[in-house]
């Protein structure tokens, strides 16, 4: 490997993010060009992968390391093979378009700096997932993708369904995110290593653990979220609310292709079994089957391709499950003409919209006068959609149809699913391109007029590559097919993609049965959509129901919660707390058997004076309990305060009784100013169950402390450190009060933020007396407030 | 509280205390006292002179804002501790240093600088309380 | 003497709690003010009592000559005397600003931060 691969391959997946960071400046800087200038970078992108497309065929795979945390054997590991390459090239040569038709289609928009950085950051995203080998890396930019497609679909932030459709996309994708994270710990622990790369060597190794249906319902939760699998399809019609730029990009290759993509990468190592193929081809047959008629029945546009990006998924899904060299080729080929074709249908009904102010196909008509070029960019994508000849779609078909034709069960049903599906997604193509294109002109909102240059150079190349991929017939399939189709399967497949035409074959009346059925269908298409509606009104209700009312539970239940906890009553709050103040005391002392450590002692010896003052202590404290004025109250709380001092002074504190007397002094001075103006009821006004509960629980906070203090003084006291601050605070520190020592010299810096702490209560005492002033006194005032 | 006879103690008593309070203060190191204790005796002085005399005149013969006082404090006790840098030793290592004159020798050192800080911060803090609460005699606060 | 010291904290404490857990302000106050010397006195009688003898090293000598009173606690407590009257200054004024501001001393009617009757959030995106 030469060196600077490494770099070059982390880059074009880190790459966008820093873009993402410059975009709104270069964009602010460049306009109105800043759509085309920042498409360098997925340019830039497109041209490193294409330069491995050798080095990928030569070899199978190309493998790049940075070191991430070394000590935990974490790496940034990128991995490059034919399907990452596959997936990789599409994404960054259909997001290069996409961000220059952005720049046009919100030319003037205030955000579209932000837009574009949302774009790159997205597009980072997916080539990361891509290209990851470690699965913790590919779990990091599965779930950056669904950040960024959160802000992409909520982009238009002050619609409602616009908030909606991104916190749906983004819980169901989470909910998926979630169980991908499990799933990829469950595999590290079966196949004891981060790497996939590592992980498809071990083959029938992970098939046969214990653990192996764990995994799989893991990664398949997570893939059939992603890829809106039924029943989970709900949420990418209503991510429908981005702009148009946005659909395009999330929906033909991104988005909802990183579940695709999962499956098509642990196909190597959880494929292959019975229960594989059954759960991906019945949830994609439903999918498929579900996302097609629902794409009839609307009349939107953008919604009609919203569902056919469904149908297709299911498609992919389907093939994915049947796993035969044929259904893998077909699912690589289909993969690449939808990812061209939807994303090509998705400009053009962008520009329609931006042009002529609507997207109702009913209300559409005669376009093709006004928009020429528009409409040649939707014939070729629909040409392909259709499937038929000379496009990539075409091919796509009859390898498709080839790897569901077959003996077993599975595979008649899914043949038949696929003909079915076929023909319902040709339909919907051939009402797109000819229902606004053809007939009589209509009246649109605006008047409309040919798209500028920069909304046509993505639709028409793309359509374009959809023809010339299957002109290079050859080199598509050796280039393209055989490299992706050999990774997903892990061993080597042979294209056989040709332009022969063989009318013995089956495959060829399947495909004619599909244009025969989509003909008949189209004719009725009015009747099929009524019948639909009224097929739908007559069920009522959806999975998007069911999301609203989760989530509106959810939003009731932490209302519930919050009222429960924050019931905004003080003095139960502080119950809770001293309750667990005093079990946290009680209970390790009964736990520890902290009881048999108090010494019995005899009676205490105290002289007359220290009696005294302890009496008077605790005769201030009775004195506060049954204060029935203010005056009372304050002269008890001076007592109790004066009587403290006392015992500081009788026991070998002065500089502590000191401290204690002035403190109260102010005490006093303060309480007497604050406290004339604040009420003092004669009794506490508390009823008599909570006289009980604070009498008892006071007692029993009291007793606790008591209780482990007379435990602590039993016990020998460590007075390493006392004596160590006795021994040398005058031979070191030059000073005889060794309080005073410890507070200035010793323990400093605690006693600096000790006076900071002073300070600050001072501050803020005197900004809260402030404000109040400012409250009262008119702002003409000329009071001189220092 | 506003008797003549208060009003013409008041200012000998203040006085008195603000010195009392500086010694206090200044004997900490060796003998009970230090900068908590003569902050809090020179913060009462400056209440006392609040109630007998108002809180203008107080603040006016504070000269500067009590806030200003207490944040020179914590800015002298920090710097107090900065200077051992010049030795090359930890924060807050403490220097000694005799300063011979005549008969005398002063030491002077970091840590009395230290708690010349917190005898201000005390000073400044509790008589912006003070004065604060002070100030809204008759009028509310 | 230790023993009856403790009953004595244990009083303090007592008494704080039971005053902070009335709905008054006031009593609130007083409870803060009766929790801290309790708290106080409990770290003070933790450090061993020592009758008399402060930890001051006399005139001459490098080291106190007999036992002396402990001076790590005294140096805690004292510190947290002034921190304790500063805060307590805080409180005193901001119940002082509250009750102004409200009108009421009962914190149970103090909802302004969390009114009884909170509407439910509202159940949209």
């Amino acid at each position: 490997m030469e060196p600077g691969l490494d770099a070059s391959i982390a880059l074009v997946a880190i790459g966008p993010f820093m873009a993402a960071l410059l975009a709104p400046l270069v964009q602010r800087l460049t306009r109105p060009f800043g759509g085309w200038v920042l498409a360098l970078v997925p340019a830039a992108a497109f041209l490193v992968l294409l330069s491995l497309v050798e080095p990928v065929l030569a070899n199978g795979f190309v493998a790049a390391r940075l070191a991430w945390a070394p000590s935990y054997g974490l790496d940034l590991s990128f991995f490059v093979d034919g399907l990452s390459l596959t997936f990789a090239l599409t994404i960054s040569g259909i997001g290069t378009l996409i961000v220059i038709y952005s720049g046009a289609y919100l030319k003037g928009h205030t955000h579209l700096g932000r837009f574009l950085a949302f774009l790159l950051a997205f597009m980072g995203s997916m080539l990361g997932l891509v290209l990851a080998d470690s699965m913790l890396v590919l779990f990091i930019f599965w779930e950056l993708t669904a950040v960024a497609s959160f802000l992409l679909i909520g982009f238009d932030h002050t619609r409602q369904a616009a908030r909606r459709g991104a916190i749906q996309a983004l819980v169901i994708t989470n909910i998926g995110g979630m169980a991908l994270l499990v799933g990829v710990v469950v595999l590290r622990q079966i196949g004891g290593a981060w790497e996939l790369s590592a992980l498809r060597e071990l083959g029938d190794g992970v098939r046969g653990h214990g653990l192996y249906g764990l995994a799989l319902a893991c990664i398949l939760l997570a893939s059939f979220t992603k890829s809106a699998q039924m029943p989970f399809h709900f949420w990418l019609p209503n991510a429908m609310e981005a702009p148009t730029p946005v659909s395009a990009f999330l929906h033909s290759a991104t988005m909802v292709q990183a579940g695709v993509y999962l499956l098509a990468r642990m196909t190597p190592v959880l494929g292959g079994t019975d229960i594989w193929s059954t759960i991906l081809v019945c949830f994609g047959s439903a999918t498929l089957l579900w996302g097609a008629l629902a794409a009839l029945r609307q009349t939107d546009l953008k919604q009609m391709l919203a569902q056919t990006t469904i149908a297709s998924l299911g498609l992919l899904v389907l093939l994915i499950g049947l796993g035969s060299e044929a259904a893998i080729a077909g699912m690589v080929v289909y993969f690449v003409a939808h990812a061209l074709y939807k994303a090509g249908l998705f400009m053009v009904v962008g520009a329609l919209d931006h042009e002529t102010g609507t997207r109702d196909i009913t209300a559409l008509g005669g376009m093709a006068d006004h928009m020429p070029v528009t409409f040649i960019a939707a014939a070729l994508a629909s040409l392909a959609m259709i499937g038929l000849p000379p496009t990539l779609g075409f091919f796509a078909k009859e390898e498709m149809l080839l790897g569901a034709f077959g003996p077993q069960w599975l595979q008649g049903l899914a043949l038949v699913v696929l003909i079915v599906g076929n023909a319902l997604l040709a339909v919907v193509a051939a009402l797109i391109a000819i229902k606004p294109f053809l007939g009589a002109t209509s009246q649109t909102p605006k008047s409309p007029h040919e798209a500028p240059i920069a909304m046509l150079i993505g639709p028409v190349l793309l359509g374009a590559a959809g023809i010339v991929g299957a002109l290079v017939l050859d080199w598509f399939g050796h280039t393209v097919l055989e490299p992706t189709a050999s990774a997903i399967l892990a061993s080597p497949v042979e294209s056989h993609l040709a332009w022969s035409i063989n009318f013995a074959s089956p495959i060829l009346w399947l495909s004619v049965l599909v244009w025969a059925l989509a003909l008949a269908m189209y004719g009725q298409a009015d009747r099929i959509r009524t019948l639909l509606n009224r097929a739908h009104r007559a069920v009522g209700w959806t999975a998007d129901h069911v999301f609203d009312a989760a989530m509106f539970g959810l939003i009731r239940f932490s209302a519930w919660i919050t009222r429960l906890l924050h019931h905004g009553r003080l003095e139960l709050y502080l119950v809770v707390v001293f309750a667990m103040f005093a079990l946290a005391l009680l209970v390790p002392m009964v736990a520890m058997n902290g009881f048999a450590a108090i010494v019995q002692q005899g009676w205490p010896e105290l002289r007359v004076h220290e009696w005294g003052v302890l009496l008077l202590a605790v005769g201030g404290l009775g004195a506060v309990l049954l204060a029935r004025s203010r005056l009372v109250a304050i002269l008890s709380l001076g007592v109790q305060g004066a009587a403290v001092a006392l015992v500081f002074l009788l026991f070998g504190a002065p500089d502590l009784a000191f401290t204690q007397f002035m403190v109260e002094i102010l005490s006093v001075i303060i309480l007497t100013l604050v406290m004339t103006r604040l009420r003092l009821d004669e009794r506490d006004p508390r009823p008599l169950e909570d006289w009980v509960r604070d009498g008892l629980l006071a007692l029993v906070c009291g007793g606790a402390v008591s209780l482990v203090l007379i435990a602590v003084l039993s016990g020998t006291l460590d007075t390493s450190l006392s004596d160590f601050f006795a021994a040398t605070s005058v031979p070191i520190a030059h000073g005889a009060n060794i309080v005073n020592v410890i507070l200035v010299d010793y323990r400093g810096f605690d006693t600096l933020g000790e006076i900071s702490v002073v300070m600050a209560a001072g501050m803020a005492v005197v900004a809260l007396l402030r404000t109040r002033r400012r409250k009262n006194v008119p702002v003409t005032s000329g009071e001189g407030e220092p | 509280m506003n008797t003549v006879i208060f009003r013409t103690i008041a200012p000998l008593i203040v006085g008195t205390m603000l010195v009392f309070s500086v010694y206090i203060c200044l004997r900490g190191h060796n003998e009970p006292g230090g900068g908590f204790i003569g902050g809090l005796i020179a913060a009462s002085a400056i209440a006392v002179l609040g109630m007998s005399s108002g809180r203008d005149a107080a603040r006016r013969a504070l000269r500067f804002d009590p806030i200003a006082i207490a944040a020179a404090g914590v800015l002298l006790a920090a710097s107090s501790g900065l200077l051992s840098l010049f030795t090359g030793s930890a924060f807050m290592t403490s220097i000694w240093l005799y300063l011979e004159l005549g008969e005398t020798t002063v030491p002077l050192s970091t840590p009395m600088f230290f708690d010349i800080g917190v005898y201000l911060v005390v000073l400044g803090a509790i008589s912006a309380i003070g004065l604060g609460l002070e100030t809204d005699d008759g009028e509310g606060l | 003497m230790d023993l009856v010291l403790a009953v004595v904290v244990g009083l303090f404490i007592a008494l704080g709690v039971y005053l902070l857990l009335s709905r008054a302000l006031i009593r609130m106050l007083m409870g803060m003010l009766v929790l801290g010397n309790g708290v106080n006195l409990l770290i003070f009688t933790a450090g061993r009592l020592t009758r008399e003898v402060a930890p001051i090293v006399p005139p001459g000598l490098e080291q106190a000559p007999g036992a002396i009173a402990n001076p790590l606690p005294q140096a805690l407590i004292l510190t947290a005397i002034v921190i304790g009257f500063a805060m307590f200054s805080f409180l005193l004024v901001l119940a002082y600003r509250a009750y102004q501001t409200l009108d009421c001393d009962d914190t149970d009617e103090m909802r302004l931060a969390e009114p009884a009757d909170a509407p439910n959030p509202p159940l949209s995106y």
